[in-house]
């Protein structure tokens, strides 16, 4: 009994500090994208929204390179897709971290499902980003 | 409409948005997305981009509370998302085939279902002693804890509901939405898992699943950050409304204004959708 206790708390202490990692991802997150809206809207503010006619990659940050670049000359919207960015990495640093947790716990079973999950996101995010 | 008064509102219809969904626990894909096209006229290809992005932000902020809460089922959520996160890549890649009206119309339809199976009464079914092998190996029966104090249960159905999360991945590869309303579907009535462990763990598996086809939509030019960031911004700061205002009331009768709600909004985008507009 004692050792299924150990393992609920085990468990549990893991779960926590992950799920205060996704806090602090989702906070960063949006404390970035408020500073990026504060230089975009007092800079660009007064122009039109132009949304109606899609214009695919072209004009916009959609590589890390572009938002890097865009992101050390100030530009607002550089900015607010780097936090948007921080956001898209927070559900899979806590991936990431579960790996660690199930090894901790030395269930190899689900650290390698967890790694298999983590290996489709990154696959995909770097074919995505064309890395 | 200049840029700033554009971002005004968009943020304050996306705050709503938060602030339903959280209410109701459909999440704010269901209004983004509408609310953009229907409302604004912005390509739903931007919509979309914007919603998985807002999916994101409500699955990881909620998420944060309610591990602390121990009711997730970290393993059997785990194991699911190999499904959910394959088949958003899937549904991602199949998005450039799609055109937009066959999205509309698609997305349409989900609206319907979702707002009928919103309606389900919800029941707390705690089963035990289940004979599934596969569950067992896979270490998925777990124990959750209630008022009335540690309660065990068991999982049956595993292939099931493995192939039901990957229908409901690709779904929100296609649609940029979290697809909870189907993944709570597969675990709590395929699957025999307890209601509350079925919403908990499948808002964990959202937030996974969204980020698993966020990249592709990021480098495709859908994620566009002036139109996301008062949408992320809108639907967080609503979301953390509604869970403050009305944490765990079942408010039946506000579920069921918001079903219909949902209905008014699918048929229009089924009207959409049909006549070409999208």
């Amino acid at each position: 009994m004692t050792g299924t206790m150990k393992k609920f708390r085990h468990d549990r202490d893991i779960q926590v500090t992950i799920g205060n990692l996704l806090r602090s991802g989702v906070v960063l997150a949006f404390v970035i994208v408020l500073a990026g809206a504060i230089v975009y809207l007092v800079r660009h503010g007064g122009q039109i929204p132009e949304y109606q006619v899609f214009r695919g990659g072209s004009g916009s940050y959609h590589t890390f390179s572009a938002i890097w670049e865009g992101l050390i000359t100030g530009h607002g919207r550089a900015i607010i897709q780097f936090g948007i960015v921080i956001l898209i990495l927070t559900p899979i640093a806590r991936i990431a971290f579960s790996v660690i947790g199930f090894l901790l716990e030395k269930d190899y079973l689900y650290a390698g499902i967890t790694l298999a999950v983590l290996a489709i996101i990154l696959i995909s995010l770097m074919a995505g980003m064309g890395v | 409409m200049t840029i700033l008064v554009f971002t005004g509102v968009i943020l304050l219809g996306s705050m709503l948005a938060g602030f339903l969904g959280s209410l109701t626990g459909l999440g704010g894909g269901f209004v983004i997305i509408p609310l953009l096209t229907l409302v604004f006229g912005i390509d739903i290809r931007y919509a979309i981009g914007a919603s998985l992005v807002a999916v994101i932000a409500t699955s990881s902020g909620a998420a944060a509370a309610y591990v602390k809460e121990g009711i997730t089922n970290m393993r059997l959520g785990m194991f699911l998302e190999i499904a959910t996160t394959l088949g958003a890549v899937g549904g991602a890649f199949l998005a450039v085939y799609a055109s937009t009206h066959i999205i509309a119309i698609l997305f349409g339809l989900i609206l319907i279902f979702s707002a009928i199976l919103s309606l389900r009464r919800k029941e707390e079914t705690v089963q035990t002693g289940s004979a599934s092998m596969l569950a067992q190996r896979l270490k998925l029966n777990s124990s959750y804890p209630t008022p009335q104090g540690t309660v065990d249960y068991s999982v049956t159905n595993v292939p099931g509901g493995f192939l039901i999360m990957l229908g409901a991945g690709i779904l929100s590869g296609l649609l940029g939405l979290g697809a909870g309303v189907l993944k709570v579907l597969a675990m709590d009535n395929v699957m025999r898992v307890p209601f509350k462990v079925s919403t908990t763990t499948s808002n964990f598996m959202i937030g996974v699943t969204a980020a698993a086809s966020a990249g592709i939509y990021l480098y495709r030019g859908y994620i566009d950050p002036g139109l996301c960031m008062p949408v992320v911004l809108g639907v967080l700061a609503g979301a953390f409304l509604g869970s403050s205002v009305l944490t765990r009331a079942n408010s039946r009768s506000l579920r069921t204004v918001f079903a219909f709600i949902i209905l008014v909004i699918a048929l229009e985008m089924l009207y959409n959708g049909f006549t070409k507009k999208i």
